[in-house]
């Protein structure tokens, strides 16, 4: 019998394999049916493109946090050829800049990020007489708290932390921080495994702030994260999105961005910014110390600025966008109706950036680690 | 042959650079810290600042930090958390180990033996899973334990269409949906998976090598199956379960992928703090203290089992009655 | 009875290592975009993974990677045990230690270190990292298969070669290659198939959006596991079931109880 498994199956195998070569490129003439969405061009390709003029700049962003329609259009309309790399975290960014083994022109870092940059010295100051574009701002989006008196940084999208829920799962729509702590979605939530943020959020709903340095409140909101873990199913960070996606748990503490990514794949989730206030962050442009095309690099900034190009973004990565000039353009009623875009202005009000804590950082992370090692 | 010295340089050179350089740098990072140089802000008339040093001088450029030699990361290491988080991967390492060595090692020995006929090809068979991506199948593992996952659904099936089996688990307060995902056997589970094969290996290729007729003397010298294997066959074997143990252990002590993708962040091992360090945490100097201390640690283990192999090594006689 | 009871033991343990690859290789076909409800069999993720520029960009530094790290790793590796072969013996020890020391250290440490190495040198994490980084860990593995080969070399045949007038190129190529050549080649394997594999070092050594596969995967996996990357195992485990397979029974065959034939069954670690 294992003789016969063994010479069988081989073949079978074998023309397993070249069964599904051949259906896969056979099926190459299919038509694809995907859900093609209608996409609006805010803004096109020029038509006489300008030649390419030699001068490059070089761009560090997130990853997935650009259409690259809108840098083809850049390079058309200046001449200016774009480097463009990606990160995944702020800090992955920050060690390159500050090992200076790389020069970017335009860089794209959080505002707690911006802050430390700015103490450490690694950013220059903006010309804004070359950024006319920055008069789209809202100035509701401009912190001075991270970069005082508005020197070094242009916001480019915005978000919130908040629950994430799925609405066939809960009772009633969550508007406090309390769901957090509610027994009914025992083993049926999922917390962020990032010490700033879960601690942040604890500190709010202890009443402190969410920058709070201070032993004693640091530890009040140590207690109650320690006493919410028999209900927490995982500590997860960017798997959150396919585990809500899947239908894995009820609640979890999310990012915006996470919460648009989720809510255009399932009906059933929505999210909310619970009235307690909440953290709000924003990712600005930024142009390092060692720039080497500062004028470029202002070009760059300013046309990320326009309206619409602002739009064309926000319609493929799904951030909110401070540029209010943007949102007139694409209908300011389709743009609030999200609740990701658009949490009541009350809220919005009690809601504060991330500090750069300095060496505090430290402390933050020692009592992550004996919260989740708490066993 | 001849010695040709010309041979060594290069060679001598590669190991200079890719291995002592980088542990002493590991050592390096381990034992400094970086502290930050204090300094007063005056902002100046002509509204300019400036930043003073504690020494009284002035400089137009913010003070950065500076590295200095200091233990606090030491002691920050000897801390109960981190202690604890050290001591939970050894416990976890250890069970998984075991459970490789029970499940492994009768596989190792059915193969020896005269059960199949071609032995050779059933082993690659068992490491052949062993190719994937060791990331896929760990997901693999996810999809089918998750709460929606594969496993759920069938057992939610089932229930539809046995309702007696339905009614026997609600009747044991069984969940309509189980979580077997995001505990310590989770993350046992994934382990045992993907490092069961590094056990079935090393031990039989040393009981293949076993010489048969030593078997047969003990055979005829009316030992009974049991006596020859305690007496024969698991002596010779032990340094095959060394380096089965070894090749178990080490990747086991240190992981920080299974850990964290079963055990769903509830189950913290070292690994998964040292990763933190040189990420998020962003702090590589605590995270190099972390690595000397597992390295140290698996060290001190491989050395333990390297003494244990030179006293367990089998006398050439072997006695069998 | 009893060898009823052993089959079936191996057997389970065979379902065991095989359940979770037989779900990949079954949900690569599904056509739903969740992982475990069926709905119904379609080819459209093998269409879609090999349009994914992504995957197959990973997939071929993953290859590029895998191939240079093992031919730079091999030349060195064998290099470096022919110079340690001809050490005297306590030097020999020592290097042979610190050779080994990559081995016995967890592939965190491993990664960790190479890449405090690369930032205090300045260079820019990337594609040459990655492979520097490679080629470091795949070394030892090299220099550990080649040894036993040297040692069991006939001492008189080289220097009979250059008796001959062979210079000692000539007689390394002649003739102690073509004696060590098993262990090279199971060497070059190894560290194929380690590079191929390996996470950890990666994880801690690549940047500049230079990823191979365990990154990609690792990345992708953060997102949501696309049916795709079931589809990308099914072939991975396809090809390398079918290559092995093949040159295993053919060998075997020839040799049912060879046992040459399985130390070239190695683990990819």
């Amino acid at each position: 019998m294992k003789n016969i498994f063994k010479k069988k199956g081989f073949w079978l195998l074998v023309i397993l394999v070249i069964v599904v070569a051949l259906l896969a490129s056979a099926g190459e003439e299919e038509i694809i049916e995907e859900e093609e969405e209608e996409v609006i061009p805010w803004a096109a390709m020029p038509e006489n493109p300008v030649p390419m003029t030699g001068e490059t700049i070089s761009v560090y962003n997130w990853g997935d946090y650009i259409d690259s329609e809108t840098i083809d259009i850049f390079e058309a309309e200046t001449g200016i050829r774009v480097i463009y790399e990606t990160f995944e975290t702020n800090e992955d960014m920050y060690a390159k800049i500050a090992m200076g083994g790389s020069a970017y022109d335009v860089i794209i870092p959080s505002d707690y990020m911006v802050e430390r940059m700015i103490q450490e010295n690694l950013l220059q100051k903006i010309n804004w007489e070359n950024i006319p574009n920055v008069a789209n701002i809202d100035e509701r989006f401009i912190h001075e708290s991270y970069d005082p008196g508005f020197e070094y940084s242009v916001p480019y999208t915005w978000g919130t932390m908040g629950i994430l829920y799925n609405t066939g799962a809960v009772l009633e729509a969550p508007t406090s921080w309390e769901t957090l702590m509610d027994e009914t979605y025992k083993m049926d939530m999922f917390m962020l495994n990032s010490p700033r943020d879960t601690l942040g959020i604890a500190l709010v709903m202890c009443g402190y702030d969410l920058n709070s340095t201070d032993p004693a409140q640091l530890e009040e909101a140590k207690q109650l994260l320690i006493a919410q873990k028999p209900l927490v199913l995982a500590y997860v960070v960017d798997e959150v999105k396919d585990k809500m996606v899947g239908g894995e748990a009820s609640v979890a503490l999310v990012w915006s961005g996470d919460a648009t990514f989720c809510m255009s794949e399932s009906d059933e989730l929505s999210y909310v910014v619970p009235k307690e206030g909440s953290n709000i962050f924003y990712d600005s442009m930024c142009i390092p110390h060692n720039a080497r095309n500062v004028s470029g690099a202002e070009k760059f900034i300013d046309f990320l600025c326009r309206a619409d190009i602002a739009a064309m973004n926000y319609d493929y990565v799904g951030y909110a966008i401070p540029n209010k000039a943007a949102i007139e353009l694409m209908g300011a009623e389709e743009y609030n109706a999200s609740p990701v875009n658009n949490p009541p202005q009350e809220t919005l009000d009690k809601c504060q950036v991330f500090k750069y804590l300095g060496d505090k950082t430290q402390l933050y992370d020692q009592i992550w680690t004996e919260i989740i090692s708490e066993f | 042959m001849k010695r040709n010295k010309a041979l060594a340089v290069p060679f001598m050179l590669w190991a200079a650079i890719f291995i002592v350089v980088p542990l002493v740098m590991i050592v390096w990072y381990g034992v400094t810290v970086e502290e930050p140089i204090p300094y007063t802000e005056i902002v100046q008339e002509d509204g300019t600042t400036v930043f003073q040093l504690e020494d009284g001088s002035v400089t137009a450029v913010r003070p950065q930090k500076k590295t200095v030699v200091s233990l606090s990361n030491f002691r920050r290491m000897f801390e109960p958390t981190y202690l604890r988080l050290l001591l939970r991967s050894f416990k976890v390492a250890i069970i998984t180990t075991l459970i490789c060595l029970l499940l492994g090692y009768p596989v190792a020995l059915i193969l020896t033996g005269t059960d199949f006929k071609r032995p050779a090809l059933w082993l690659m068979l068992l490491i052949l899973p062993m190719w994937m991506n060791f990331l896929l199948r760990t997901y693999s593992w996810m999809s089918i334990l998750e709460n929606n996952g594969i496993l759920n659904n069938w057992i939610a099936s089932l229930r539809e269409m046995l309702p007696a089996f339905d009614e026997w688990l609600t009747s044991r307060g069984v969940r309509r949906r189980i979580i077997f995902l995001y505990n310590e056997n989770a993350v046992i589970l994934g382990m045992v998976y993907n490092y069961l094969s590094f056990m079935i290996m090393p031990i039989y290729t040393v009981i293949e090598k076993i010489d048969k007729s030593l078997l047969e003397a003990a055979a005829d010298l009316g030992a009974s199956p049991v006596k020859s294997f305690t007496r024969v066959t698991l002596p010779y074997s032990i340094p095959g379960v060394l380096e089965g143990i070894t090749m178990v252990f080490v990747p086991a002590v240190t992981t920080f992928v299974i850990s964290q993708l079963m055990g769903g962040g509830k189950v913290p091992l070292i690994g998964d703090i040292i990763q933190n360090q040189f990420g998020k945490s962003s702090d590589w100097h605590f995270g190099a203290t972390l690595s000397l201390l597992v390295m140290v640690v698996v060290l001190a283990f491989m050395g333990a089992l390297n003494k244990i192999d030179k006293d367990d090594e089998p006398v050439k006689e072997v006695r069998i009655l | 009875m009893a060898k009823k009871l052993r089959k079936a033991y191996v057997g389970l343990i065979m379902a065991f290592l095989y359940a979770p690859i037989v779900m990949l290789i079954l949900y690569s076909f599904n056509n739903s975009k969740s992982r475990a409800k069926w709905g119904g069999f379609t080819l459209k993720w093998y269409r879609e993974l090999f349009a994914d520029e992504a995957i197959m960009s990973a997939l071929g530094t993953t290859l590029s990677i895998g191939i240079l790290a093992a031919v730079i790793s091999t030349a060195l590796g064998t290099v470096g045990a022919i110079a340690l072969f001809q050490m005297k013996r306590r030097p020999r020890q020592a290097m042979l230690s610190v050779v080994n020391l990559p081995m016995l250290n967890s592939e965190v440490v491993t990664g960790v270190s190479l890449m405090l190495l690369f930032a205090m040198a300045r260079i820019q994490l990337g594609y040459v990292t990655l492979l520097l980084s490679h080629v470091a860990f795949c070394v030892p593995y090299v220099v550990l298969s080649v040894m036993p080969k040297l040692r069991q070399l006939d001492p008189n045949l080289a220097e009979a070669a250059q008796d001959l007038g062979a210079t000692p190129l000539q007689g390394f190529f002649r003739v102690i290659l073509p004696d060590i050549m098993p262990g090279v080649f199971s060497g070059f394997i190894m560290a194929l198939t380690m590079s191929i594999d390996d996470f950890v070092v990666s994880f801690f050594t690549t940047g500049s959006g230079v990823s191979n596969l365990s990154i990609t995967i690792y990345t992708m996996a953060k997102r949501g596991i696309s049916p795709k990357i079931n589809a990308l195992s099914t072939i991975i485990f396809v090809c390398v079931f079918v290559l092995l397979i093949g040159i295993n029974l053919s060998d075997l065959r020839k040799d049912p109880r060879s046992q040459d034939k399985v130390d070239k069954v190695r683990i990819p670690y």
